[in-house]
């Protein structure tokens, strides 16, 4: 019998360039507490958050998706054509098919591999995981992928448990080969036992009539039971964290920034503490301006603070993501 | 050997000094969480979970939503504990 021939890939891969987009218009504490019963320091005080960034409606998640793949492409130095597959992880590309990656792919200019993931807030590690891996088994040279979400579409503004929490955007890595590790290995994994922690209030196929028959029932919403999804956060995300760090043969001290999902500032102080994260590692806090936009958080936190400095160029940083399902991801990269 | 109310208050009172910073001789049976104590309730999920470890009891999400004194909370802890 004929045997199958296999391809091998490059031995080590990298985060080659990393962008991100937010929209433009801002939503303050001061607009969140005319809809909900609230106040400017209860919001900041429980999630860190001052503002958040919702999109206009030309700010589509195609639209950002596609701004920030453009940065990242330049920071690569790779032209769209050049890439082998795109991923993008969303919740709020509202068509169940065809995949929102496609039309990416198509602005692009490529006809490599694309397709959608949901793994909520995890999906931007979930992402980098997968496409290392491709570029390791020579399925793909160079692989882009876009957290990017419109969660500001999913949110029920009069509901107090997350009206003040969600905001839009997008962030995208090129992941290609690389002559030293760039991308340690990903623990990952899934907690279907939770899955009715962060819900949405109705499928998309089974809208509920409105009880008084007048008003149309609005929605779908996301809806979260906080303090459960707090305490799973707090405490296994730390385990996890720490379970990646051993993984890529470092200690807390070895890192050059801490880069969390920005899911609530108490969350992270949590992960910091535990993790005995030295005082001089940066940890990424950009919820404070843009809330958390799920998939996107991370790598448009990554963006900031080499933007700004906070966080080296080649230097190595944790990722952790976390979120519906519940799902987690953590690996420890090279930063771009 | 089941603790007694007393034990059970000091260990507490050094919990919720060690995660929220308040002295242990505040942490007194008529003091709520909350009102008095300034501990938040994410302070709280974390005074719970280290209650948990200490004291080796499930205290559900749904439990902790009732305790909001010190001494709700040690009645829960001497009733549950194993
Ligand atoms: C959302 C979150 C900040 C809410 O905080 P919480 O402490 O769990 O909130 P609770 O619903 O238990 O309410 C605590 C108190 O705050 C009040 N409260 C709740 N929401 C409020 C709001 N928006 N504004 C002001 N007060 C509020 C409640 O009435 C309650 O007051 P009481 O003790 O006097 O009754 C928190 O649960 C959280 O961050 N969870 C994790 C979220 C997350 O990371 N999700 C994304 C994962 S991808």
């Amino acid at each position: 019998m004929a045997v199958i021939k296999e391809k091998q890939g490059a031995a080590h891969t990298r985060i080659m360039g990393v962008g991100g987009y937010v929209p433009s218009r801002v939503v303050t504490n001061d607009e969140v507490i005319t809809w909900i019963d609230s106040s400017d320091e209860w919001i900041r005080t429980r999630s860190g958050i001052a503002e958040r960034r919702w999109g206009t409606p030309e700010e589509t998640v195609l639209e950002m998706s596609v701004q920030s793949a453009g940065k990242a492409l330049a920071a690569a130095g790779i032209s769209g054509d050049q890439l082998g597959a795109i991923i993008v992880s969303t919740v709020s590309h509202f068509h169940q098919t065809p995949a929102l990656a496609c039309l990416v792919a198509d602005r692009l200019g490529t006809n490599g591999a694309a397709y959608d993931i949901s793994a909520g807030c995890a999906g931007f590690c979930y992402g980098v995981a997968q496409a290392s891996d491709m570029v390791k088994a020579g399925s793909a040279e160079y692989v882009l992928v876009i957290g990017v979400e419109r969660l500001s579409d999913l949110t029920d503004i009069h509901d107090r448990g997350t009206a003040f929490l969600f905001g839009d955007g997008a962030g995208a890595v090129v992941i290609g080969p690389s002559d030293t590790p760039g991308i340690g290995p990903v623990v990952w994994g899934a907690e279907g036992d939770k899955y009715d922690t962060i819900t949405q209030t109705f499928p998309w196929n089974d809208k509920p009539e409105a009880e008084d028959g007048s008003d149309e029932v609005r929605g779908p919403f996301l809806r979260m039971e906080g303090q459960a999804v707090f305490r799973w956060a707090s405490y296994q995300m730390a385990e996890v964290s720490l379970k990646a760090l051993a993984e890529a043969g470092i200690t807390a001290s070895d890192l050059d920034a801490f880069i969390p999902h920005q899911a609530n500032n108490r969350i992270t102080d949590r992960l910091v503490k535990v993790l005995g994260l030295p005082e001089e590692v940066p940890v990424a806090r950009t919820i404070a301006e843009y809330g958390n936009n799920s998939a996107a958080t991370i790598p448009l936190a990554m963006e900031r603070m080499l933007a700004d400095g906070t966080a080296p160029s080649g230097g190595l940083a944790l990722l952790i993501g976390f979120g519906a399902g519940l799902v987690y991801a953590a690996q420890v990269v090279a930063l771009p | 050997m089941a603790l007694t109310q007393e034990e059970i208050l000091a260990d507490l009172a050094e919990i919720v000094e060690e995660v929220a910073g308040v002295d242990k001789e505040e942490v007194q049976l008529d003091k709520s969480f909350t009102g008095d104590l300034d501990v938040d309730s994410l302070t709280m999920v974390e005074v719970v979970v280290a209650a948990e470890e200490k004291f080796g009891v499930k205290i559900p999400d749904d439990a902790v939503k009732d305790l909001s004194t010190v001494g709700d909370a040690v009645g829960y802890i001497q009733k549950n504990q194993a």
